[in-house]
């Protein structure tokens, strides 16, 4: 079972995790990861934005999830990615990756998280005193991808 | 004969606009386009690291041949999550 969608509105991590396990009772674990807007002491970040190329954006998303479920046997997966604009403590992204044995479902969703920051179609801008800026791409994301070039 | 083209991401503010029509008299490459529009902005569109999608599909700088109705989209890197 594979759910991937894109939410132009703020969701509940929450609840969407609470279905997800609900009818995967063959999972002997699930492991997600949440990201969100960070706030810290005297960032003067008041917004973040995300955009996407629609044609693009969710198919990738989804050609992915398709990628991690052929490299790991899960059982099910769950991503989600916010658009729009965000305020701290928003969530961003929730992964979620179901599987028979836990192995399987960190490295799954390690993998997708990695992906979904370095190469799914999104670009961000932040919000502060001076207005809106964009941001580029962090070195570090393309180190993470690294990790999981096939060998 | 009108050709659409989307700025994605900082290319935004490069253009000063997300999108722009261009009238064309047929399928215009890449240079064709780029020599229509401002200099900085024909810069930042053919950077290396830009990739184009024709309506909707990836393809290479080299081989986009786009005309009336086609809409040619800007995607510089990307910077998500």
């Amino acid at each position: 079972m594979r759910r991937v969608r894109l939410a132009p509105e703020p969701f509940d991590p929450h609840e969407e995790l609470r279905r997800f396990g609900e009818t995967r009772t063959t999972a002997g674990g699930i492991v997600s990861f949440l990201g969100q807007v960070r706030q810290e002491e005297g960032d003067p970040v008041e917004a973040l934005e995300l955009r996407h190329y629609p044609p693009l954006t969710l198919p990738g998303m989804d050609e992915l999830a398709l990628r991690a479920e052929t490299r790991w046997r899960l059982i099910a997966t769950l991503v989600i990615h916010r658009v729009g604009i965000m305020v701290p403590g928003d969530p961003i992204v929730l992964v979620a990756c179901a599987a028979r044995h836990r192995r399987d479902a960190f490295e799954a969703a390690d993998f997708l998280m990695d992906h979904l920051k370095s190469s799914a179609w999104f670009w961000k801008r932040e919000k502060t005193a001076e207005g809106w800026r964009w941001i580029e791409p962090r070195g570090q994301d393309h180190a993470d991808l690294a990790r999981w070039a096939e060998s | 004969m009108t050709l659409t083209l989307l700025f994605l991401g900082p290319l935004e503010d490069v253009a000063g606009v997300p999108e722009m029509s261009l009238d064309v008299a047929g399928a215009a490459t890449l240079p064709d386009i780029a020599e229509r529009l401002d200099p900085a902005l024909a810069v930042a569109i053919t950077a290396p690291r830009v990739r184009i999608a024709l309506n909707g599909q990836l393809v290479a700088p080299a081989d986009v041949r786009a005309g009336n109705g086609d809409e040619l989209a800007f995607l510089p890197p990307v910077s998500g999550g």
